[in-house]
């Protein structure tokens, strides 16, 4: 019998070899025990609101009246929304054309690019174009897209961090493209080393490799670090010289936790360091509205903004945009809501800002508990949650721990992760997901858990670490070479 | 500006065949250069840099993926960006153009045609939007009693009532547990929720299963011409091979078996691997309904043959005429007592389309039936590097798919809505029928479902001459100079494919009842007037 086009065997082999951990075994295991009726604890992946993080009142307001126009009709309608979210509403509407349920214009409805530029143009204090700014259903979605514009085939490479955040490696696998690591140094606070890149770059291109760009995720995802001005000038710099395009993945870019790097996006060290690299590097820069302090990951929201890109390359990527129509405008709004928040002096500006603080700083005193707690942890070694959300502690595994997962074929940290999820249920990311230096092994856990919830569940994964490493200990020595 | 050209000398029919020449060209090594700067680069060995590539910037034109440039979307092509500018025109100078508005007929974009939503639906994905009004005794005086009942309902099913929070990446389970009855209930043949995936519209499910089946140039999809150019474009994206199959126009478009063997045969006699079939019904742009028994002759031909049967149903609820109705697949091949072993069914539903026209939020869903858990998961995978799709449109998927029922407090006026929507969508349809076959050399099938016209233009010569001196399709030609006349945009016929040699157009059925006279006389005007100056 002839094999079935859907037959296992006949599936695209790019698509087998994509590997998504964050929702990958552990997550799977973790739902099954929930099932089974265990308290589960999922800490996989960035999802503020999953773990009680309220969403901001005057977005959602803003958001439902332009759901339900007829509202805006109503008399009644003061009574429980602001007179400004009110305004807002009717802003937004009189942008659409037909309000939300009419496709928009395929890279996103005008007015809110426009409020995007502007937002671009304050925080960098140069001006952007939105014309080539793109709305996206969520960053995911335009990082996929322009991967899949750059990438031909499997000579095509693209350098990407380890520990990375695994939609890059998962996108290049599916789009056929190389996958080129270069390693983030944990002992110098996940910093990187331009020498590094330089051989990452030699040693693809002596197997034939022609490297195309280069992504920076900034703050790091899963390892936090917030790179510095003269970080960012040193990869233009290298960028300029080897000819890289720049993805620039600053979604995480409002979760600073410390205040010696401030936020600076790639693109105002680029327009800093003047002609001719300002103008010849091409770099193109994503956000979203699924973090910073506004986790709404939920609406898929995302843009990217391109800077010197030749206009026929925009215009192939504005084509293939079109092919999906629109991004949903809904989560449009959220954006631009996002990039022109409620300003001093409107109704709800008191209100936004007390939400928006208190989810600020109580992440950075959750960042603060997590790595304190994780280096309290016998055997653990965690650097500061400089940014982002996460925790990426690394686990120095005993020898007798490595063969115990070996004969229950697994991967080491697997098959602690496994271990941890099933004594206390948390549910993690094992750092081989993201990529971890040969023999090293970490963790990815998110600093969101609640504050309230926080002391007891590092108290149990203390409890089962501790233990684990008690049971697991014969003096040999340990994982890290 | 957008460049992208329709009027390319490559016909839609032959593309399918000319990737992979392209894909090699842009593959061959780049000549070697030295680096810009090798006196700061200590230890890079100059004989090392064969690949630095050479002064053009990395992302150009020539060096960007060739699948991108061989991919086409008419829907949103030139002729948009075309009336964009003259829509630009108007507004700068009022009066400069021989009519008063841009009428976008090129897109089944509805609300943007004033159609209404369903305020049942706004009103309970409002208060999921923004839940904490639920608790307000004032927000009993706005919202209706059972939209107010069913919110409380769908954020039940959601974990934390968080509807900001990414879910599973099928979508939330509660919500596809509402999908698979809302499919029982449709066809009287169970649905499972673990076989549907939510997706950010039916698009990006399309996507994914092109993905999925195409491993190169060597595997084809067959799909009907005219078609909606989503599937080609979709298809030469992920490297793969359209294999036509021809809908016969004087049948009414009607789909032939016959034809599905030809083609099948002439694929595989020139080495393509055939993977699956897809059908649009109703069909987009054709407008026809499938009769049942023609339905049966796919199920049992892609049985036979092995092949995936991907059923794009997402006009299901645009039917118009008295005589058809629409049946599922999945239900047609149920009641052939063809189960999970016997076919690869995938079906598509939007809430873009229907009487909801919900276009904006994107939300849809694919049901995947008849494949083994190895490639299920592979789907899962793959939909998990996403996350999920938006929720607000997960729900409204839901609400479509269950619908106010009789006795409910909304039913009414849920009722009355539907109704006046599709009454009007379908004398929209006769009228504008009528209209396109009293034109000079027009013949236009009857729209029997979906939100679309095709009709057929016989051109004289000396128009194809003009067109052809202007570097333009006729159709395209035609198109164009409808638009500058008339402020009506369309798409041309070779954006969906047609006979070669045959000229179409594909005009919506949307714009407002009102406006339709001004818009058949506005076009009958200016379609005598081109055969006057064009007439042979």
């Amino acid at each position: 019998m002839a094999p079935k086009a859907l037959d296992y065997e006949s599936l695209n082999e790019n698509m087998k070899k994509v590997q998504y951990a964050v929702r990958g075994e552990l997550y799977l295991r973790a739902s099954e025990l929930q099932k089974e009726g265990k308290k589960i604890i999922f800490t996989n992946v960035g999802n503020p609101h999953a773990l009680g993080q309220k969403p901001l009142t005057f977005p959602r307001q803003v958001v439902a009246l332009c759901q339900a126009p007829f509202l805006l009709d109503d008399p009644n309608v003061g009574l429980i929304f602001p007179a400004d979210a009110i305004a807002r509403a009717k802003h937004y509407l009189s942008l659409t054309s037909g309000g939300l349920g009419a496709y928009s214009d395929s890279r996103g409805i005008p007015g809110i690019r426009k409020e995007v530029a502007e937002f671009i143009g304050r925080r960098d204090g140069y001006p952007s174009d939105p014309e080539l700014i793109f709305l996206t259903d969520g960053a995911s979605k335009g990082v996929m897209q322009i991967l899949n514009t750059i990438i031909r085939g499997d000579g095509d490479g693209v350098l990407v961090p380890v520990p990375q955040y695994p939609l890059y490696s998962a996108a290049i696998s599916l789009f056929g493209g190389s996958l080129v690591p270069y390693y983030l140094e944990e002992t110098a606070n996940w910093g990187l080393d331009i020498n590094d890149l330089r051989h990452a770059v030699f040693q693809a291109r002596s197997k034939g490799i022609t490297v195309r760009a280069m992504v920076i995720i900034n703050p790091g995802n899963p390892t936090g670090q917030c790179l510095s001005e003269a970080n960012l000038r040193e990869i233009l710099h290298f960028c300029y010289q080897e000819n890289l395009a720049l993805l620039g993945d600053e979604v995480y870019q409002q979760n600073i936790y410390q205040d010696e790097r401030p936020f600076i996006s790639a693109r105002k060290v680029l327009m800093d360091m003047g002609p001719p690299i300002s103008k010849e590097i091409q770099l193109v820069s994503f956000h979203t509205v699924s973090k910073g302090y506004w986790g709404e990951c939920g609406q898929r929201g995302g843009y990217f903004e391109m800077t010197n890109i030749p206009a026929q390359t925009v215009d192939e990527i504005y084509k293939v945009a079109s092919i999906s129509l629109s991004p949903n405008v809904p989560a449009q709004i959220f954006m631009g809501l996002m990039v022109n928040p409620p300003k001093p002096g409107d109704i709800s500006y008191e209100q936004f800002i007390r939400e928006s603080k208190g989810i600020l700083e109580s992440l950075r005193r959750r960042a603060r508990i997590m790595t304190d707690g994780f280096n309290s942890c016998r055997n653990v070694v965690c650097n500061f949650t400089e940014g982002a959300m996460y925790s990426f502690p690394q686990i120095r595994l005993p020898p007798k721990a490595i063969e115990a997962a070996k004969k229950a074929g697994k991967v080491p940290d697997v098959f602690y992760c496994l271990k941890l999820l099933e004594a206390t249920g948390i549910s993690t990311v094992p750092g081989s997901g993201f990529g971890q230096k040969e023999g090293v092994f970490h963790l990815r856990t998110t600093i969101l858990p609640s504050e309230e919830d926080m002391p007891a569940i590092m108290a149990s994964f203390k409890k089962f670490n501790d233990e684990f490493m008690e049971e697991h200990e014969d003096h040999r020595g340990y994982s890290r070479m | 500006m957008r460049r992208f050209v329709i009027g390319r000398a490559k016909s839609l029919l032959n593309r399918s065949y000319q990737y992979h020449c392209q894909d090699q060209a842009l593959l061959r090594p780049l000549a070697p250069s030295h680096s810009r700067f090798l006196s700061s680069t200590p230890g890079l060995d100059s004989s090392s840099t064969s690949s630095a590539s050479s002064m053009a910037p990395p992302v150009s034109l020539d060096t960007i993926n060739p699948k991108v440039l061989e991919c086409e979307y008419a829907v949103r092509g030139e002729i948009v960006t075309l009336a964009q500018r003259l829509q630009d025109e108007l507004k700068a100078k009022p009066g400069s153009q021989p009519f008063d508005e841009i009428l976008y007929c090129n897109i089944g974009n509805p609300q943007s045609l004033g159609q209404q939503p369903i305020a049942f639906f706004r009103e309970v994905i409002a208060l999921c939007d923004h839940p904490s009004i639920l608790d307000k005794s004032e927000t009993q005086g706005l919202f209706s009693a059972d939209a107010i009942e069913r919110a409380w309902q769908i954020l039940d099913q959601i974990p934390g009532r968080a509807t900001g929070a990414y879910s599973h990446s099928q979508g939330v389970k509660g919500l596809r547990d509402t999908i698979a009855a809302g499919i029982e209930a449709r066809d009287g043949f169970p649905a499972n929720p673990n076989d549907i995936f939510l997706t950010d519209g039916a698009s990006p499910a399309v996507h994914m299963m092109m993905q999925l089946l195409i491993r190169s140039e060597k595997d084809g999809m067959l799909c009907p011409i005219p078609q909606y150019p989503l599937y080609s474009a979709s298809i030469a994206l992920h490297g793969g091979s359209l294999v036509p199959y021809y809908l016969d126009e004087a049948t009414g478009w009607g789909l032939e078996i016959s034809e599905l063997k030809k083609q099948l045969e002439d694929a595989k006699s020139k080495g393509i691997t055939v993977r699956a079939l897809v059908v649009i019904n109703p069909g987009n742009p054709t407008g026809q309904v499938l009769a049942e028994d023609n339905q049966r002759a796919i199920v049992e031909f892609c049985k036979q043959e092995g092949l995936v049967l991907l059923a794009d149903e997402v006009y299901q609820e645009n039917v118009y005429v008295p005589e058809k109705k629409f049946h599922s697949f999945k239900k047609i091949a149920r009641s052939m007592g063809y189960g999970e072993e016997d076919i690869c069914l995938v079906s598509f539903q939007s809430v873009s389309k229907g009487y909801y026209g919900e276009c904006g939020k994107r939300g849809g869903y694919m049901e995947v039936t008849g494949f083994s858990p190895e490639v299920r998961e592979q789907i899962y995978k793959v939909a998990s590097v996403n996350l999920c799709s938006n929720i607000s449109g997960q729900i409204l998927a839901s609400l479509v798919m269950s619908p106010p029922k009789v006795g409910d407090e909304s039913y009414e006026s849920y009722s009355a809505e539907k109704d006046g929507i599709l009454s009007s969508l379908a004398r929209r349809a006769k009228t504008l029928e009528d209209a396109f076959n009293n034109l000079e050399g027009v013949t236009c099938n009857k729209a029997e479902g979906a939100m679309y016209l095709f009709p057929r233009i016989r051109l004289p010569q000396k128009a194809i001459k003009a067109a052809e001196a202007a570097k333009k399709a006729p159709d395209a030609f035609y198109c164009q100079r409808l638009l500058n006349a008339t402020g009506v945009v369309v798409v041309p016929g070779s954006g969906f494919g047609q006979v070669p040699g045959t000229w179409h157009f594909r005009c919506t059925i949307l714009p407002q009842e009102d406006k339709i006279p001004a818009i058949v006389s506005r076009l009958t005007e200016f379609h005598k007037s081109f055969m006057d100056e064009f007439r042979d």
